[in-house]
């Protein structure tokens, strides 16, 4: 099984992303676990269709002791099991715990086990990697593999580096490696040689560039990713390129991280003014 | 340098030798800190020292947290109020009753001391927030105690994900209709538990003093920074109530919500332990104008003395006259009564690590028995503890310390009311009576050795070169020097011991410390085959 984390500014489209792509590989015939980790438990709408589900922490904080699987994992889209963290409401408590209580709960109740014969896991992560909690995916080798996925935009960017910092301290202790960059276009000058060059510098790959399209927005209203909702349509098939890309991938590496200055320098040198 | 070649003979080995033996084995960076906390006391008595500032990482400190020094130390004895720790388990056992701090219940019956209030916080509550939690304990407290005030104590983890337990405190208060008070006493605050205390003080005065108002009365006094450990509180009632004098509050050993509530009308404010209550004093004598001296209860002679300056400050000569009348009462009794211990103790040697007030106070109690204090130190104190007031304004103020809220204080424009008149006040102040205090060190042997925030290794490295009779100081050191074949006596908590204040405390204090030191037990540290053979045998050849 390979596991994957998501990782990306607030916003950039990490859960639209990965439901997408895990549509694309479901598609491949591929057997997928979602695990969101975002307090807000909006990482599977798209593959549930809209499906309420119950939280890992909620389960656990009404269940007690006695939680099973079946209270926490539903199905979607293509076979797909879907998990929800969940956490908090906002402003209080500690959601970074929660993501660690929650992976561990799953752990243990054998989400993760070989019966269940999974080719993925893909984790969902909220926005940047803020405290301990948050880095909990890619601690311990709970995922061994990570997309961050950016655009042209410079604080995108910026939040792509500083997780890279994160990647590379777990790599030398965790084992954790990059796959590469998800570029989610946001129509920025020059955005597909930028995030090559970013890509470049911080030694690993753009692994496919994402047009936008606002079929996205549409198949999402519809509580769909858009394979499900229009599998005819180029944004279907660009999701399926992507999922392949990933599925093929052969490039892991300990990222390179860039001070602020050289960041402000590539955009100079390929971003908006160039 | 070496003037004392004599001296060196006469207490062991020289202390500047001594201070360069033991930082050598540091990093140079730790020596050249630790040099600063590490001082001889010079001929003069004029040394600077280094104190609360943070411990240097792995050096086994003595020191606890900030909550320990809130929870613990000053709000915790206040027997008529229940107190709730919001946090994990572990927190509020460790503070449950720990440092043997007593207390009676008044007429109203109202008494919790034995209980441990606790929210437990377990991951639920870290994931999700303790609040709701800590608001259902505190109404569930009310409902089954219906106590007259509930306090609130932070541990860390509550602070780490940002449950506010002061906000709580308000909402309770008004939901309850009794005072709630939450404080941010949260263990990672500060250096040292000396952030607890001072928390602690601006709580004590933002939620309970001046509560009640009450007619004055002449000779009411308040006793600060005096926990009741073993009992100490009541044998210095005792005295004295003898004198005439009575208490209207103790912060906090014995301690009452509705006598603190009410301190702000005493006349008088006696300072026990500086380090844990100055803070209050200076406020209440802002706002309030109640005077405050330093006294110290631990030792015949420094009971005395504390007894005279309270006559100096009231000048009431019928007062003085009782005064005196106790005075010549109770020495007399009670150096009869140390006579025998003060022959088998005479000369011995002891080094005291402890508190932030204590290392001092006790050093009198050892001059009464004739014994000679070759080492001390604080745990927790500030530099005006161990060099005294005059260094106040020159204390630096650093980032750890401005975490700590200093409270804005005025004179309250209906019920402040000065004790004395300026003229008084200057000729007090000019002669050492009040709003002084000369901290440790001048009070010190010349050749002493002080040790601020002590570690593991000079401790040791004091035991070696030292070897003391007898080391005072807490649990977490006690045994390690009981190791080295040394009595230790816990100077925190008394062991099983106490009253030690006072007269009858000085005695029963003489009779614990000759058992100890003088006890046959520790002849026996070292094993007979360490000291001769225990196999006997000929010579093969021989048969």
């Amino acid at each position: 099984m390979r596991k994957v984390a998501i990782y990306g500014k607030g916003g950039i489209g990490k859960s639209t992303t990965t439901q997408n792509t895990v549509a694309g590989l479901v598609e491949m015939g591929k057997k997928v676990m979602i695990v969101g980790c975002d307090p807000k438990a909006d990482s599977t709408r798209l593959i549930l269709g809209g499906l309420a589900q119950k939280s890992v922490l909620d389960t656990l904080r009404e269940e007690g002791e006695d939680v099973d699987l079946e209270d926490v994992m539903k199905t979607g889209f293509g076979g797909c099991s879907c998990v929800e963290s969940g956490g908090p409401e906002p402003g209080v408590g500690c959601a970074g715990r929660g993501i660690i209580t929650s992976i561990n709960l799953l752990e243990s109740l054998g989400a993760y086990d070989e019966s269940r014969q999974l080719d993925y896991a893909f984790y969902d992560v909220l926005g940047d990697v803020v405290c301990g909690g948050f880095a909990m995916p890619i601690r311990e080798g709970k995922a061994q593999e990570i997309y961050i996925v950016v655009s042209g935009e410079m604080m995108a960017m910026y939040a792509a580096n500083n997780i890279s910092k994160g990647i590379k301290k777990f790599a030398e202790s965790g084992g954790v490696r990059l796959g590469g960059l998800i570029c989610n276009s946001r129509n920025v000058d020059n955005e597909e040689a930028l995030i090559k060059v970013f890509a470049e510098e911080l030694g690993t790959q753009m692994i496919y560039f994402l047009p936008r399209d606002n079929m996205v927005q549409k198949a999402e209203i519809n509580r769909k990713t858009v394979i499900e909702y229009d599998p005819t349509h180029p944004q279907a098939q660009h999701y399926r390129n992507l999922a392949r890309n990933i599925d093929e991938n052969k490039m892991f590496v300990v990222p390179q991280p860039m001070k602020q200055e050289r960041l402000e320098e590539l955009l100079m040198a390929y971003g908006l003014f160039a | 340098m070496h003037q004392g070649s004599d001296e060196k003979r006469e207490h062991g080995p020289d202390p500047a030798q001594f201070v360069e033996e033991v930082v050598r084995d540091y990093p140079a960076k730790v020596a050249r800190k630790r040099l600063r906390h590490i001082v001889p006391v010079s001929p003069d008595g004029q040394c600077e020292i280094q104190a609360n500032v943070r411990t240097i990482p792995g050096i086994i400190t003595q020191r606890g947290c900030c909550y320990a020094g809130c929870k613990g130390v000053v709000i915790g004895p206040i027997a008529d109020m229940v107190h709730i720790v919001h946090g994990p388990i572990g927190c509020s056992y460790y503070t449950w009753m720990t440092r043997r701090n007593q207390a009676k219940p008044r007429e109203d019956g109202q008494y919790y001391l034995d209980y441990c209030f606790s929210t437990d916080m377990q991951e639920d509550a870290i994931v999700f927030g303790g609040e709701k939690k800590l608001k259902a304990a505190i109404r569930e407290a009310h409902e089954i105690f219906r106590p007259k005030a509930i306090s609130i104590h932070a541990t860390c983890p509550a602070g780490l994900i940002g449950d506010d337990v002061v906000r709580v405190g308000d909402e309770m208060s008004k939901e309850l209709g009794i005072p709630v008070f939450g404080f941010a006493c949260e263990g990672y605050k500060g250096v040292s538990q000396s952030a607890g205390h001072h928390i602690a003080n601006n709580g004590l005065f933002k939620h309970v003093v001046g509560r009640k108002d009450i007619p004055p009365d002449g000779y009411a006094v308040n006793m600060l920074g005096e926990y009741n450990i073993g009992g100490d509180a009541w044998e210095i009632e005792r005295i004295l109530n003898r004198c005439g004098i009575s208490i209207l509050s103790t912060f906090s050993g014995n301690g009452s919500f509705d006598e603190i509530a009410r301190s702000h009308t005493a006349n008088l404010n006696i300072i026990q332990c500086h380090r844990s209550i100055n803070y209050m004093a200076e406020m209440m004598e802002t706002k309030f104008g109640v005077p405050w001296l330093k006294g110290n209860f631990i030792g015949i002679k420094a009971t005395s003395k504390t007894l005279w300056k309270i006559a100096r400050f009231f000048e009431d000569p019928a007062l003085t006259q009782r005064i005196e009348a106790v005075i010549m009462e109770e020495e007399a009794q009670a150096g009869v009564e140390i006579a025998p211990y003060r022959g088998r103790l005479a000369g011995k040697t002891v080094a005291l690590f402890v508190g932030g007030s204590r290392a001092h106070h006790y050093q009198d109690l050892f001059k009464d028995l004739g014994m000679k204090v070759i080492a001390a130190g604080y745990e927790f104190a500030h530099r005006d503890d161990y060099e005294g007031r005059d260094v106040l304004p020159f204390l630096k103020v650093d980032a750890d310390s401005q975490n700590i809220e200093e409270l804005k204080v005025d004179k309250d424009p209906e019920r402040y009311r000065p004790r004395i008149d300026d003229e008084k006040r200057k000729r007090l102040m000019a002669e050492g009576v009040i709003s002084t205090y000369g901290g440790m060190m001048p009070e010190m042997d010349k050749g002493a050795v002080v040790i601020d925030d002590i570690s593991h290794h000079e401790l040791e490295k004091l035991i070696e070169r030292f070897k003391p009779d007898l080391i005072c100081s807490g649990i977490k050191d006690k045994y390690v020097i009981e190791k080295w074949g040394i009595p230790s006596k816990q100077l925190h908590n008394y062991d099983y011991g106490g009253p030690y204040a006072g007269y009858l405390g000085a005695v029963n204090f003489a009779r614990d410390i000759d058992m100890r030191v003088n006890g046959p037990a520790w002849g026996f540290i070292t094993p007979p085959w360490k000291k001769k053979p225990i196999l006997e045998a000929a010579f093969g050849a021989a048969a």
